[in-house]
């Protein structure tokens, strides 16, 4: 991989992030002009305190200004203050964060180990029943709506059952402390866990199905064959390794979208994550903090397609070498 | 066009329908999509519109299962599932089609653009529709439905705009395929305008890809209005599958285990999407050529 | 006599489609024995490729074969899965054509014939084998660390017959080795097959459409239509004076390099060959033959005697006419 490739893409995600940037400052102040008045309607300011709180907002001077004040502090990661809670955004956000990685990277992992065996099998033995039953699952569950499949496991198993509780992510009233703690958190996140593994699987593996099908064409497969290769070595060795290539990418882009991925299910669950504070924002509105997470979220996917844009040479040796 | 064209294009659509038939899922979402389009087009016959309002239903029991008021129970304001479902559907239905439209005209129109002139207008598109790929799609649509208010029009807006780059990706592969074939360029060598072999020739060798992956976006849209219903954005005045869905889950009818309230519109958005993506990959099946030849190994 | 190395009997090959069954292969019998070299000509659909196929039955899943195929007396096509692996690659091997997509773009050259010899010489450090593999056809030994897309077409060909040769098999089939290639590549391939087959004292059969090469590596040559065989003879014999139409019309298509009046001369044949699903009655070539005779739709042709050791299966042959 040429090291002008690589500044090609870094540069290219630069300027993504730029614009990004930029259209979050636009899009929040399409909305309202003075959100000092709005806040604090019904409550009278003297024009000192008015003034105060609108230079707190960071809202006096002209739009240029502004825009530069923007600028300036979002390079310094300062994402302003929340309106509901009146804490930096950025501490808000950094508190949030493991949560959401927690929760959607392992759902993620999850998903995506068993999405690309499901795709894998259906697509080498097409046409079987197998192939049939795998497809058909893969597209029911893709079709379904995630938080509502979280709703329906949380009324069986949480509600009904009793094995799994409501929602958070630990026991308020327990006092537990290390190992304890963590496996109470586990506990808790088995079913927002299952719900986006589930909702997930069915993506990877109709990417992967299609991606073996494509690969089962080739010549490069008989030849395999005819040098005497079982067939699960002909799939492993030959099929697989060509069919990921396409899925690597999309896997790549999977976890960009991680941090956003969950804004629902954290909802259902009462997750403490970037999700349930994405719609908790929601009722202010607190734009702040919108703004910050939208930020976020953006950002989050733009590192990550970068990422995927940087290893795929090193996966497929036809790109490496030019 | 003249009466030959029109020939051929009635002659080429009938050939697609007899092979559409012979694809047994292909017709199995086009007869359930049929039913729910007819439910939706058809919701008076199927529902009591009065029974949506609150005012109207002080006599319902609250909260009833099934048995009680069939046939599918009350909310906690005495409203019937059922009529909101049917109800329902038409937003569902609407929005699904109306934002898929919006995304297919400006992805067609951006795909064919930057695959016809190539160059500069091609890497200004290029860039155009990938900062467009990397906005997340919830998180901008639930800002854009903070800053614009909740509305079915802005939800319809909000997701037709962000759902274009997929097709504009996906037509200007084909066109730029279209684009090499000779005809192209004997209509150029004649002095055709761009405009004119764009829509004469380009557009009508576009047109089925465009189809096929209209009935794929569909779904997508309406599990995005599902979504952003369900997290309060979307019309307060109408219902539909994912309000009912927010409604429940605000009135606590998981802790009362009132499932006749929320598995039924979950059911209903399963059914739906499953439809069109049964019909989009049997469409796709039909006209991708790609695909064709695989199918007769 | 030795038993032969190879011997086909009444092989039929058929395909299941999406539209029904087509038979590819309706009817091929040949002997091969150690060390010969036999060469295989014919249009593009003929059924030469899926014979090839058939020899390692490497064909889709499906697809029916009937027949024999023994292979040092052993049937293939009745062989059990794991005796079949032992087989292939060991005791005869195939240089497929296309070479670009014939091998896996994403593993290194070396990797990809250490596979084979790894396979059926368990424990043994391939490297050493690979090297000198790919210095017995003509390449560096270093290119084994190559990728496919990093060589030229005619590279990568000579990488596919080193491959063939891994595990010292005792025939090699050629399925169209040179016809990607460019004027010059082809020679030097030929050249190479050549040598090899001489050197190694391998047997080979040699699939192409092109008449003219196969008189100088084969020394017997079977060209076929439709399935079948219909002529079979010594090479040069077969080249030079054709006695069914269909073999004249091909030979006559490639012209002799460096003969200008074969150059100005160029004939091709009208028509296509015909569908499998839909075969002329009587000989089935009648429809394009320029000499076709009222009988020729009524006669069901066998391979007859032509004389010289060579048979044909056109009518003409009985009265003793040729071409």
């Amino acid at each position: 991989m040429t090291v002008r490739y690589a500044v090609g893409k870094a540069l290219g995600a630069f300027a993504t992030l730029a614009f990004v940037v930029v259209f979050n400052f636009f899009l929040f102040r399409i909305v309202e002009g003075n959100p000092v008045a709005t806040l604090y309607r019904g409550r009278n300011l003297t024009d000192a305190q008015r003034e105060a709180l609108t230079h707190q907002f960071g809202l006096d001077g002209s739009q240029f200004e502004q825009f530069l004040r923007y600028l300036e502090q979002t390079v310094q990661l300062n994402l302003g203050r929340s309106y509901a809670t009146n804490q930096p955004v950025i501490d808000e956000i950094w508190a949030a964060a493991p949560q959401t990685i927690a929760l959607v990277g392992v759902a993620t992992l999850i998903s995506m180990v068993i999405g690309i065996v499901m795709g894998i099998s259906s697509g080498w033995n097409r046409g079987t029943t197998k192939d049939r039953v795998l497809t058909s699952t893969s597209m029911t569950t893709w079709s379904t709506p995630d938080f509502w499949l979280g709703m329906i496991l949380l009324t069986v198993f949480a509600v009904r059952l009793g094995l799994f509780p409501t929602g958070g992510i630990e026991d308020p009233s327990s006092g537990a402390t290390g190992l304890e703690k963590l496996l109470d958190q586990a506990w808790h996140m088995t079913l927002p866990c299952l719900t986006l593994a589930i909702a997930y699987v069915g993506e990877f593996a109709l990417v992967m199905r299609s991606s073996i099908l494509d690969v089962m064409r080739e010549d490069y497969l008989t030849l395999a064959r005819a040098k005497g290769l079982r067939d699960a070595q002909v799939r492993d060795r030959h099929a697989v390794r060509n069919a990921l290539l396409p899925s690597t990418t999309l896997i790549a882009i999977n976890f960009g979208f991680v941090l956003s991925g969950a804004i629902a299910v954290e909802t259902v669950f009462s997750w403490p994550g970037l999700g349930l504070l994405t719609t908790e924002s929601l009722a202010g509105p607190d734009l702040p903090m919108l703004q910050g997470l939208f930020l976020v979220f953006s950002a989050s996917v733009i590192v990550f397609n970068l990422v995927a844009d940087l290893a795929y040479p090193f996966l497929d040796p036809r790109v490496r070498y030019r | 066009m003249t009466a030959l064209a029109w020939e051929r294009r009635r002659r080429a659509l009938g050939r697609t329908w007899s092979e559409y038939r012979r694809d047994r899922e292909g017709m199995v979402g086009l007869i359930v999509l049929a039913v729910f389009v007819a439910i939706a087009l058809l919701a008076p016959l199927f529902a009591d519109e009065s029974q949506l309002h609150a005012v109207n239903t002080v006599d319902n029991a609250v909260w009833a299962p099934p048995l009680d008021h069939p046939p599918l129970g009350t909310d906690n304001l005495g409203r019937p599932v059922w009529d909101q479902l049917v109800y329902g559907s038409q937003v569902s239905l609407l929005v699904g089609v109306a934002a898929t439209l919006i995304a297919i005209v400006i992805g067609t129109v951006v795909g064919v653009t930057a695959g016809f002139f190539g160059g500069w207008t091609d890497s200004v598109l290029n860039r155009l529709s990938e900062w467009f790929l990397v906005i997340p799609f919830i998180p901008l649509a639930i800002v854009l439905a903070a800053i614009l208010g909740p509305s079915l029009k802005n939800i319809i807006l909000v997701i037709g705009v962000t759902s274009w780059p997929v097709t504009a990706r996906l037509i200007r592969a084909q066109v730029l395929t279209v684009k090499q074939r000779l005809f192209v360029e004997r209509s150029r060598a004649l002095g055709a305008s761009s405009a004119h072999v764009m829509g004469r020739h380009i557009l009508p060798n576009v047109m089925p890809l465009v189809i096929a992956n209209a009935t794929l976006t569909v779904p997508i849209a309406i599990l995005s209005e599902t979504t952003l219903a369900f997290l309060g954005l979307g019309d307060p005045l109408r219902v539909s599958w994912g309000s009912m869905l927010d409604d429940a889950f605000s009135a606590g009818a998981l802790g009362r285990e009132a499932w006749w309230w929320y598995l039924p519109p979950g059911l209903c958005v399963i059914a739906v999407v499953l439809a069109f993506t049964l019909i989009g990959r049997a469409l796709e099946a039909i006209l991708d050529p790609r695909l064709r030849a695989g199918r007769q190994g | 006599m030795s038993a032969p190395l190879l011997s086909v009997r009444d092989l039929h090959v058929t395909y299941s489609s999406g539209a029904g069954p087509v038979p590819a292969v309706r009817g091929v019998s040949f002997d091969l024995a150690q060390g010969e070299s036999l060469g295989l000509a014919g249009e593009s659909g003929c059924g030469k490729s899926t014979i090839a196929g058939a020899l390692l039955r490497v064909l889709p899943r499906g697809t029916e074969i009937t027949g024999e195929v023994l292979v040092n007396g052993e049937d293939v096509l009745t062989m059990k899965p794991g005796r079949l692996r032992a087989v292939r690659w060991r005791e005869l091997s195939i240089v497929f054509q296309g070479a670009l997509h014939s091998l896996n773009p994403v593993q290194r050259m070396g990797d990809q014939i250490g596979e084979a010899i790894e396979l059926h010489f368990r424990g043994t450090d391939p490297r050493p084998r690979v090297a000198e593999l790919l210095e017995l056809v003509g390449l560096p030994a270093r290119r084994a660390g190559d990728f496919p897309h990093q060589l030229s077409g005619g590279q990568r060909q000579r990488v596919l017959i080193a491959l063939a040769l891994a595990c010292n098999p005792n025939l090699l089939v050629a399925d169209e080795p040179t016809t990607a290639l460019d004027v010059m590549v082809q020679a030097q391939v030929l050249e190479l097959l050549e040598r090899l087959q001489r050197e190694l004292g391998l047997a080979m059969i040699f699939i192409t459409h092109d008449l003219s090469t196969l008189s100088s590596v084969c020394r017997r040559t079977l060209v076929m239509y439709a399935g079948r065989v219909i002529e079979e003879g010594e090479s040069t014999e077969v080249f030079s004076r054709p006695a069914h139409p269909y073999a004249a019309a091909l030979a006559a298509a490639f012209p002799t390099i460096g003969d200008p009046a074969s150059r100005l001369n160029p004939s091709g044949l009208a028509g296509d060959p015909p569908d499998p699903r839909a075969m002329p009655s009587g000989c089935p070539f009648h429809p394009r033959c320029a000499v076709a005779e009222p009988r020729c739709s009524t006669t069901e042709v066998e391979l007859w005697p032509a004389g010289n050791g060579r048979r044909a299966a056109c009518v003409r042959v009985l009265d003793g006419r040729i071409a």
